[in-house]
C-alpha cells in the first residue's frame, strides 16, 4: 500500500494545526459562519440535519488495517458508534461535534487520513476497482494510476476552483466494477493490438438532475501521457465550463452540449502544448509509485482448493456464502472475499465501530492487513487463502457480518436520504431495509439472482439510482413520500441510464411494486438470463403492464 | 395531522456540537422540540430576527422558521425533514450513544 511521506505527513499535521485554531475563532465568535464554512467544507466537515458529518476519502477505496481500526476508533469516540460507507468509497460520520473536530482531524492524519477535497469544486477522490491489484481479469493494478493522479490532483492549484465538483473512477479490469462510464472522467485501462497497456479516455458521465453515460474521446492513451491529458481535459472543462449555471456546471453538459468531437478536439489540441512537458511520467517514477503496490509474497496453492472445497462439502451456509460473496483471485490458492454491510434490516453502508475493529483484526490475520471498500457499501478481504476462507467466515459471522448476498436483490445501495441528509426529498434507508428484509430468504433472493437495486433520496443520485438494474428516487408529492422506479440501468461496462417505468409509487406501495417487479421477471425470464437481461430483452411493456394493472 | 395555522417556532443548530435547537420561551436554545415557543405570524419576524441574533453571537448556525402542525393534540414540526430533525432519524441506529444525547 502507498504511505504518506514525511512531507505529506507534515502538511497533514500543518491543516490539522490550522483547523484547530479556526474552529477555536470560529467558537469565540470571531469569525462568521459565511467565512468559517468554506474553510470546515474543505476539510470535510459538513452541517447535515443533525450535527455536523465528516467525511473522510479513502483513496481508491483502500485501507489499512491500522486506518479502518482508526475509524472505528472515531465512531466509538466521537460519533455514535458507526460510520456509512458511501458510494464513492468514502465513510461518513454523522454525529461530529464541531469541537472535536480538529482532535479527530489529528487523530485521522496519525493513520495519514484527511477530509481534504472530499467536498467543494475541486478533484473529489479518484474511485477504482475495488479488486484493483487481486482481480484475476485484470489487465494492470489501478491503485497505481490512482496514487498518481491522487498525487497531481491534491491541492493542484489550476483545478481547486472548478466549475463544480470533479469526480475521476479506474479501472483497470476489462469488467467496469467501478462505474467508469458515469463519471466526470473515467479511465479504463486497454491492452492495444501490440501489447501496450494504455488507457481509454472516457469523459461526460454522470448521475444527478441529468444522468448520462460518457464518451470515449481517446481509445488508447500511452501511460506516461496520462497526467498531461488529464491536464489538458480539465483545462478545456475550466475553461469553457458553464460557470453561470449550477445546473450546467458539470462536465457531462459541457460534452452533450459542443458534442464530444469538438470536445475532444479542444484536448487534444491543449494536449498538443503540453504533452511534452513536465508532467510526461517517466518510467522511473511510474516504478516508484507501482512499488508502494507490489503483490504480497502469496505462499504457493499447497492444496488449497482442496481445502476449500471440502469446508463447502460440510457446510452449507458457509458454501452459500462462498458462492455469493468470494470472488477469483488472480494468485492460485488465494481468493477475495466479500463482507456484505448490507444484513436486511441493517442500514445499508453503515458499520459499528466494533465491526470495523473487528474487520481490522480478521485483516490482519487474514488478509495481509488490507481491506478495500466498494462502491456498492460493502467491504473485500483481497488477500484471503481458500484455506483461510472458512476461519475468516467463522469470524464474520461473530461479527454478524456473513450475509451471503452480494450482487442479490438485499444487496442495495442506499444514500443517507431523509433520515441524515440536509438535501434529501424522501427517506432511503427505511425503504432499503423494507426490501431487504421481504427479500432476506437467501433461497429465494439466490433464485432471483443477480440484482442491483439502487435508492437515492433526492435527485443528486448520491445512491446512483440510474444505474441500478431497478432504481428508486424519493420524490415529494405535497409533503408525502413517493418513490420513482426506474428500470433496466446498469453501472457496468455495459452502462445505461434506467428508464422511468410509469407514475411514482406511495412509499407504502414499494415494497410490493419491487416484489411485482421482480414477479414480471420471474415469469419471463429464460435459462440464465439476469433480470437486467430480460429487462434489455423485453423492454419496459411487460413489467409496466403489470405493475400498473391493479391501479 | 391538524394544522395549527401560522404557527411557528425557531430552529437551529449549535454552533459547538451541531445539535439541533428550537428558541424556547426563555430566549435559550432547547434540545427538545417540546420547549419551542411558538408564536403566530405576527411575532414571526420578531422571533426570527431575536433568533438571528444568536448567529452573531457564536451561538447557532442555520437558524430558520419552521411551520408546526397538531397532532393528536401535541405540537409537531409539519414536515417530515423537520420531524426527523427533531425526534431523530426514522431508523434504528446501528448503536446508540452510551449516556444518551445530553451526556455528549
Ligand atoms: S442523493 Fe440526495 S438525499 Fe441522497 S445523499 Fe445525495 S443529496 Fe442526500
Amino acid at each position: 500500500m502507498y504511505r504518506y511521506d514525511e512531507f505529506d505527513h507534515a502538511f497533514l499535521a500543518e491543516r490539522v494545526g490550522q483547523f484547530r485554531s479556526q474552529v477555536a475563532r470560529r467558537l469565540r465568535g470571531e469569525i462568521a459562519e459565511d467565512e468559517f464554512k468554506p474553510l470546515r467544507l474543505m476539510n470535510g466537515l459538513y452541517l447535515q440535519l443533525h450535527a455536523y458529518m465528516l467525511r473522510v476519502a479513502i483513496p481508491y477505496g483502500t485501507l489499512s488495517s491500522a486506518q479502518l481500526r482508526r475509524l472505528g476508533e472515531v465512531a466509538r469516540r466521537y460519533d455514535r458508534g458507526y460510520g456509512h460507507f458511501t458510494t464513492r468509497q468514502n465513510i461518513q460520520f454523522n454525529w461530529i461535534r464541531l469541537q472535536d473536530a480538529p482532535d479527530i482531524m489529528a487523530a485521522l492524519a496519525e493513520v495519514g487520513m484527511h477530509g481534504i477535497q472530499t467536498s467543494g469544486n475541486c478533484i473529489r477522490n479518484v474511485t477504482a476497482d475495488q479488486y484493483a491489484g487481486v482481480a484475476a481479469d485484470e489487465i494492470e493494478d489501478a491503485r497505481i494510476w490512482c496514487e498518481i493522479i491522487r498525487q497531481w490532483s491534491t491541492l493542484h492549484p489550476e483545478f481547486s476552483f472548478l466549475p463544480r465538483k470533479f469526480k475521476i473512477a479506474l479501472t483497470g479490469a476489462p469488467a467496469d466494477r467501478a462505474a467508469v462510464k458515469v463519471h466526470d472522467i473515467g479511465l479504463a485501462m486497454r491492452r492495444a493490438a501490440g501489447g501496450a497497456i494504455g488507457f481509454e479516455v472516457i469523459v461526460g458521465g454522470g448521475l444527478g438532475r441529468t444522468p448520462m453515460v460518457g464518451k470515449t474521446i481517446r481509445d488508447f492513451l500511452p501511460k506516461e501521457d496520462l497526467l498531461s491529458y488529464l491536464e489538458a481535459i480539465m483545462r478545456v472543462y475550466n475553461r469553457y465550463g458553464r460557470r453561470d449555471n449550477l445546473y450546467k456546471s458539470r462536465i457531462k453538459i459541457l460534452v452533450h452540449e459542443i458534442g464530444a468531437e469538438a470536445f475532444a478536439a479542444e484536448v487534444e489540441a491543449e494536449w498538443r502544448e503540453i504533452r511534452d512537458g513536465a508532467l510526461r511520467l517517466p518510467r522511473a517514477t511510474i516504478a516508484a509509485i507501482a512499488a508502494h503496490f507490489a503483490p504480497p509474497d502469496y505462499e504457493p496453492a499447497g492444496g488449497d482448493a482442496a481445502v476449500l472445497a471440502a469446508d463447502r462439502l460440510a457446510n452449507a451456509d458457509f458454501d452459500l456464502w462462498v458462492r455469493a460473496n468470494v470472488v477469483a483471485h488472480r494468485a492460485p490458492g488465494h481468493a477475495i472475499a466479500n463482507v456484505s454491510l448490507k444484513k436486511p434490516g441493517a442500514i445499508p453502508g453503515d458499520a459499528s465501530a466494533t465491526q470495523m475493529e473487528g474487520i481490522a483484526d480478521l485483516a490482519e490475520r487474514y488478509s495481509r492487513g488490507e481491506i478495500r471498500v466498494a462502491h456498492e457499501q460493502n467491504l473485500v478481504l483481497p488477500h484471503v487463502r481458500m484455506r483461510d476462507l472458512h476461519a475468516l467466515w467463522r469470524g464474520l459471522i461473530a461479527l454478524d457480518l456473513a450475509d451471503a448476498n452480494l450482487n442479490l436483490v438485499s444487496d442495495i445501495i442506499a444514500c443517507p436520504g431523509l433520515d441524515y441528509c440536509s438535501l434529501a426529498n424522501a427517506r432511503s434507508i427505511p425503504v432499503a431495509q423494507r426490501i431487504a428484509r421481504r427479500f432476506a430468504d437467501l433461497k429465494q433472493a439466490h433464485d432471483i439472482g443477480e440484482l442491483k437495486l439502487n435508492i437515492s433520496g433526492c435527485i443528486n443520485a448520491c445512491g446512483h439510482h440510474h444505474v441500478g438494474h431497478i432504481g428508486l428516487l424519493g420524490v415529494d408529492k405535497n409533503g408525502e413520500e413517493f418513490y420513482q422506479i426506474t428500470l433496466g440501468g446498469s453501472g457496468a461496462e455495459d452502462a445505461a441510464i434506467g428508464a422511468i417505468v410509469g407514475p411514482a409509487v406511495a412509499s407504502e406501495k414499494v415494497v410490493d411494486a419491487i416484489e411485482n417487479i421482480i414477479g414480471t421477471y420471474l415469469a419471463e425470464r429464460r435459462a440464465g438470463e439476469r433480470f437486467l437481461d430480460t429487462y434489455r430483452r423485453l423492454g419496459a411493456k411487460p413489467f409496466k403492464e403489470r405493475l400498473y394493472a391493479t391501479h | 395531522m391538524v394544522s395549527a395555522p401560522n404557527l411557528k417556532v425557531a430552529t437551529a443548530n449549535r454552533l459547538g456540537d451541531g445539535a439541533v435547537v428550537y428558541r424556547d420561551r426563555t430566549g435559550s436554545w432547547s434540545t427538545r422540540f417540546a420547549d419551542a415557543v411558538a408564536v403566530e405570524e405576527d411575532l414571526a419576524a420578531e422571533l426570527l430576527a431575536a433568533a438571528g441574533r444568536d448567529m452573531d453571537r457564536a451561538i447557532v448556525v442555520g437558524v430558520a422558521l419552521i411551520e408546526v402542525a397538531r397532532v393528536d393534540g401535541r405540537l409537531q414540526p409539519a414536515s417530515l425533514r423537520e420531524r426527523i430533525r427533531a425526534f431523530g432519524p426514522s431508523i434504528a441506529l446501528a448503536m446508540q450513544p452510551p449516556g444518551g444525547e445530553e451526556s455528549r
